[in-house]
Parts: structure tokens; C-alpha cells; sequence
């Protein structure tokens, strides 16, 4: 139920087009035609679902404060997670390197018409975006992650699938020679923004709200704790001196 | 000489300078245009864009009028609720024709004045001739909004819908929203405080709030969402003697003009038919949690789920929706097969938003909105599967 749950919110209500405007880059740019469209979104889908279980892993064993502890009791305080962009875009880009080879010796055409946006995926937001979202929500385990990595992939693919089909239709529409291009693609987006928006706000309210609520009390007053500790060591360096 | 040889004098005095279309429009809308076409091969048919838009228009004027009688009735109601117990006799009165007059009728000048003028605009500036597009738009706004919704909100909502729904693509037929949807998604995000609660579905509620003589209408999906009791029959449901939006309470009136354009072949039975199912079986979905006991009377979503399906059906804007909305030839799918997908999805993720959205009471107009955008992508792969079945058979064939 909850791996049902959190699938259905990362392709819908969080979608990472419609709801946060990430990877909008290479979704305006290839989404002219269907069928490079598909192959790109196809891609998304692979290496969101490869990278964020893996950097849910980093984030898991070595980057989180606390989380070398299992190299022994005196690594418990160390708090690696300064290093977390350089360590989720080094293995998005270890990927997305494993999937230029994979496309390129399987579907030379296709390899063809992605063009240079296949190993621009490695810079697309998206694809960060999905393994810092991973981060920040505290997504609690490895299926979990890899869930999420998967539901936001077949989000984002869905979004630039529903444009490429737009744009084929309105090829022949008389746009305002201004707004052509680029400008009515924007247009587009934010109209079906609004279309994605009858999920928002679902699964949401009510009772989770409630749970949510302490947490972030907790790590308010967690804050504060540490706030207070901080003065209180300045405050006894300052007597020192 | 009469009014025509006036507009058609008028027509050439402007000819070919910028406000040409402007007199073109009112002089063809009035009348038959003298001109004919010269050379090449033409077709004579009655069904031009026009004919076709004003058939619509005759399938919502039931609804229209009803909906004015209703406004005057809800009030009432709300006041003395002893009227309820014999409908007929005090739907049909003066008073709340007045009141539907005094309401209604501004709500439908509003959205035709300011609707035209962008497009006698969009028209003047682009220099081809007004399109008629509008005409059903602007028939189909008034009845889809709350009868308490402020003048300037409406005409706010028209003047975006028309030029960032519309206008921009090109003009009526290039459109990829139905503009009238995008108007009321418009309305509800940017103003949620009158688009929803139990205030704005009956006249004078919300003026009234806080003073003893307060009245309220919540309209039935409210009233299941918070797992109150309801206070109308199924009869009352049907019939449309309930609070709602201006036009879409009466399910009998709407389902005359789904005749109507299934007759005159306008709308597509194809799509009508298709959503009620999805609806039919979203709803027989959630009866089935309900009766199988996986959800509990506590849960948030037992209002709703456990409402028969058949009553998801004839609550809400569902049949208007289906009916009206979700048959606009523009922006849903094109072809046969796609229709069936079309609607049943419109269905089905309807009752899906009504039951698990506790902030859209009314997901009808999102779950259309959101087909229109995915119709161009089922219209694509129809068609791909269509190319690939014939394909195979033209193998076969040349084997």
C-alpha cells in the first residue's frame, strides 16, 4: 500500500514537470516529435530508476550525518552530507554514460536523433532533482527509493509523451508568429499544469497531516537544541578568552 | 432598405481597411451574405460552424432556463424550507424567475460582451474574419459557475481563458484546452473562496453570513464529503431541484440535450456513453471497497465511496460535463477508438478526484481538462496502431 501510494503521488500529484518544473530543458527541446520524445523519456525512466536507489545508498552509508558509524563508534559524528551533489551527479553521470553505450549499440537511430540531450541527461534537473527530493523527504528504505526513482521517471515520461503529442497537432495552428516556437510550448505547459492540478492537494490533508506536523516540530526544536549548543560553545570559547 | 442594406452599405464602405471583420461578423450573423463563391468546386451543406454552434446553444437553453427558475427556488428553499415538500408548486413561480433574471441573465451578458470584444479584437488586429467559436463558450461559462460569483471575477476568468486558452494557438479550432474549462479552472484556483463551500451555490448566502437570517445550500457532494446526511431525494437529484452550479443540476434537461446532439449528430455518443461508464465503474469500484469492509466508517473517504454508483451519475456536474464539456470536437480525441478511451478515463478519474480529493468537491472539469491533454497522445498511437495494422495486412497479402 505504501510503495502504491508513494508510485501514484511521484507520477501525479509530485510530478516532476508539472509540480516542480524540473528537467524542463531537454523537455522542451526534443519533445517535437513522439517518437524521440518516447526514447528520451524511456532513458529518464532508466536512469531515474537506477540512480536514486544508488544514491539512496550513498545518502544511507556514507553521506548522512551519522551514517559511517558502521566503520566503528568514532566515525558516529561525521556528517558527509555537504558532499551529496558531488556524489549523486558523479554516479547520474557514471549512468548516464552506461546508457549512451547501451542506446548507442542497440538503436544507433535513435542514438542519432536524441543527439546531444542523451548525455545531457546527466545535467538535466530532473534527474538530481529526483535524488534530492529522496534526500530531503527521508525516504525510509531501498524499495521505497526505488519506487519513487521509477514513479518520477514514468512522470516526467508522460509529460513530455502528452507535449510531443501536442505539439504534433498543433504544427498546423496559426500561433502568433511571436509566440512560435519555444514561447507557446511554455503556453502549453502551463495550461496542462493546470490539468495536473486536479491531483493535487489528494492523498494529502486530513489524517497525514496530523503525523506530519510533529516532525517538523521535532526538527524545529532539534534545530533549536543545536542553536542553543552552538551559543553556549562560543559563549564558553569567548570566556576562554 | 432595411437593416440588411444598411450593415451590407456598412460592410463595403470598410472594406478592406483593419475593422472589416467587425462589420462582416454582425452582418453575417444576422443574415444569409450576398456574395457567392466564385469558380471551383464548393459544397452545399446547412451544417457550416455557425449552424453547428447554435444547434448547442438551442441543447443548453432548457438547462438555462431552468437553472434561472432554480436560482429563485434555492433561495427560497433555504429560507423557508418548508417549500420542498411540494416542488412543483413553487418551482414554477414569478419570484424565482426574478431572481434567476436578476442573477443569471448579468452572468450570461458578461460572458458574451466581454468574450466578443476580445475576439472582435483578436479579429480587428489579425485581420480575418470573427470566428464563432465563442458562441457556445460563452453559453456554457454562465452555467458552469456558482450563481453568487461576482461580475468582475467572471469577466477576469473570460478575458484569460479567451486569449491564453484560445487566442494563441490561433483561433477557434486550434485550441488544445476547452476554453470554458479553462475559464472555470481559472476561476477555482485563483478565487477558491468563491468557487467552493456552502455559501456561493444559492443567492443572497453569502451577503446573509453572520446575520441571524443566514442561509446555506451546500450542494450534495459537500454534504457527502463531510459524511453528513443529505436532505434530497433521488427525484430531486434527477429532476435538478437541488444547490449547484447555474446550469448542470437538472440531469433529465441534460440528458434532452444530449439527445438533442446525438440526433443533429453534433456530439459524440461515442464519448457520452464511454464516461458514463467510467464513472459507473469507479463507482462500482469504491461500493465494492466499501462492501468488502477494507475502509471503516471513520475514514474520510466513506461518504463518498459508499454512495451508490448509480448516484455518482446524477450528482454534480458530471452529466453536464460529459454531455457538454467533454464532447467538444476540438479537444477531445479525434478518432473512434480514442473516443472510448477518451471518455471512459473522463469517468473514471472524475469519481476518482471526487472521492479522494478533500479540496475539489467537483473534479468533472478537472478530469476533462486533463484528457484534453492526453488526447492528442491516445489520437497518436490509434492512428500508429491503425499504420501498423494495415501494414500487416498489405504483407500478407503481397506474400
Amino acid at each position: 500500500m505504501e510503495h502504491i501510494e508513494l508510485f501514484f503521488k511521484s507520477i501525479f500529484i509530485d510530478n516532476m514537470v508539472f509540480a516542480t518544473f524540473l528537467g524542463m530543458c531537454s523537455y522542451l527541446a526534443v519533445s517535437k516529435k513522439v517518437s524521440t520524445a518516447v526514447g528520451l523519456g524511456a532513458a529518464v525512466i532508466f536512469v531515474l530508476a537506477v540512480t536514486v536507489p544508488l544514491n539512496w545508498l550513498l545518502d544511507q552509508y556514507i553521506l548522512k550525518d551519522g551514517a559511517l558509524v558502521w566503520l566503528g563508534e568514532e566515525y558516529a559524528e561525521y556528517d558527509l552530507s555537504f558532499l551529496s551533489f558531488i556524489m549523486f551527479i558523479a554516479t547520474i553521470a557514471t549512468m548516464v554514460q552506461l546508457v549512451e553505450i547501451i542506446v548507442e549499440k542497440f538503436s544507433p537511430s535513435l542514438y542519432n536523433s536524441l543527439g546531444i540531450f542523451l548525455p545531457l541527461i546527466a545535467v538535466n534537473c530532473a534527474i538530481l532533482g529526483g535524488s534530492l527530493f529522496m534526500q530531503s523527504r527521508e525516504i525510509p528504505s531501498l524499495g521505497l527509493a526505488l519506487t519513487y526513482g521509477v514513479g518520477s521517471g514514468i512522470g516526467w515520461f508522460l509529460a513530455i509523451l502528452a507535449i510531443a503529442a501536442i505539439r504534433e497537432k498543433i504544427r498546423y495552428s496559426s500561433v502568433p508568429p511571436a509566440l512560435r516556437g519555444l514561447g507557446i510550448t511554455f503556453i502549453i505547459t502551463g495550461l496542462m499544469a493546470i490539468g495536473f492540478m486536479s491531483f493535487g492537494g489528494m492523498l494529502t490533508g486530513g489524517d497525514e497531516k496530523k503525523e506530519e506536523k510533529p516532525a517538523v516540530e521535532a526538527k524545529v526544536k532539534e534545530v533549536k537544541v543545536k542553536e542553543e549548543k552552538a551559543k553556549e560553545i562560543v559563549a564558553e570559547n569567548t570566556n576562554i578568552n | 432598405m432595411g437593416l440588411k442594406q444598411n450593415l451590407h452599405n456598412l460592410k463595403e464602405k470598410y472594406k478592406g481597411t483593419k475593422m472589416a471583420p467587425a462589420f462582416n461578423a454582425i452582418h453575417t450573423f444576422l443574415y444569409l451574405p450576398n456574395e457567392v463563391t466564385h469558380g471551383g468546386t464548393h459544397i452545399k451543406a446547412a451544417d457550416d460552424l455557425k449552424r453547428t454552434m447554435n444547434i448547442v446553444i438551442m441543447a443548453l437553453v432548457p438547462c438555462l432556463l431552468f437553472g434561472m427558475f432554480n436560482a429563485g427556488y434555492q433561495h427560497y428553499a433555504a429560507i423557508d424550507g418548508s417549500l420542498r415538500t411540494d416542488v412543483i408548486a413553487n418551482f414554477f413561480t414569478w419570484d424565482n424567475l426574478w431572481i434567476g433574471i436578476i442573477k443569471v441573465l448579468p452572468l450570461v451578458i458578461v460572458s458574451y460582451g466581454v468574450g466578443l470584444i476580445v475576439e472582435f479584437i483578436f479579429a480587428v488586429i489579425k485581420g480575418h474574419e470573427v470566428e464563432e467559436g465563442y458562441l457556445v463558450t460563452g453559453m456554457l461559462v454562465p452555467l458552469i459557475v456558482p450563481i453568487d460569483t461576482p461580475l468582475w471575477m467572471l469577466a477576469v476568468a473570460v478575458v484569460f481563458g479567451v486569449v491564453i486558452g484560445k487566442e494563441v494557438f490561433g483561433g477557434t479550432g486550434m485550441n488544445i484546452l476547452n476554453p470554458a474549462l479553462t475559464i472555470r479552472a481559472f476561476l477555482f484556483f485563483a478565487y477558491p473562496t468563491w468557487m467552493s463551500g456552502d455559501k456561493v451555490w444559492v443567492y443572497d448566502a453569502v451577503k446573509r453570513t453572520g446575520t441571524e437570517d443566514a442561509i446555506s445550500g451546500e450542494t450534495i457532494l459537500g454534504s457527502y464529503a463531510q459524511n453528513n446526511d443529505v436532505v434530497y431525494s433521488t427525484w430531486d437529484m434527477f429532476m435538478g431541484f437541488i444547490p449547484g452550479s447555474v446550469g448542470e443540476t437538472s440531469t433529465l434537461l441534460i440528458l434532452l440535450g444530449a439527445a438533442f446532439l446525438i440526433f443533429t449528430k453534433i456530439g459524440s455518443w461515442r464519448i457520452i456513453v464511454s464516461t458514463f461508464i467510467g464513472a459507473a465503474v469507479m463507482g462500482l469500484i469504491f461500493n465494492g471497497i466499501v462492501n468488502a469492509d477494507i475502509i471503516t466508517e471513520s475514514s474520510k473517504f466513506y461518504g463518498l465511496m459508499s454512495t451508490d454508483w448509480w448516484q455518482h451519475l446524477i450528482i454534480g456536474g458530471l452529466a453536464f460535463g460529459a454531455v457538454f464539456m467533454a464532447t467538444d470536437p476540438v479537444t477531445a480525441s479525434q478518432t473512434n477508438k480514442g473516443k472510448w478511451i477518451y471518455g471512459f478515463l473522463i469517468g473514471f478519474i472524475s469519481i476518482m478526484i471526487r472521492v479522494f480529493n478533500p479540496a475539489y468537491p467537483e473534479g468533472v472539469f478537472l478530469a476533462i481538462l486533463l484528457m484534453n491533454v492526453f488526447a492528442p497522445t491516445i489520437d497518436h498511437y490509434v492512428v500508429q496502431g491503425n499504420i501498423k495494422k494495415r501494414l500487416k495486412r498489405t504483407k500478407v497479402k503481397t506474400a
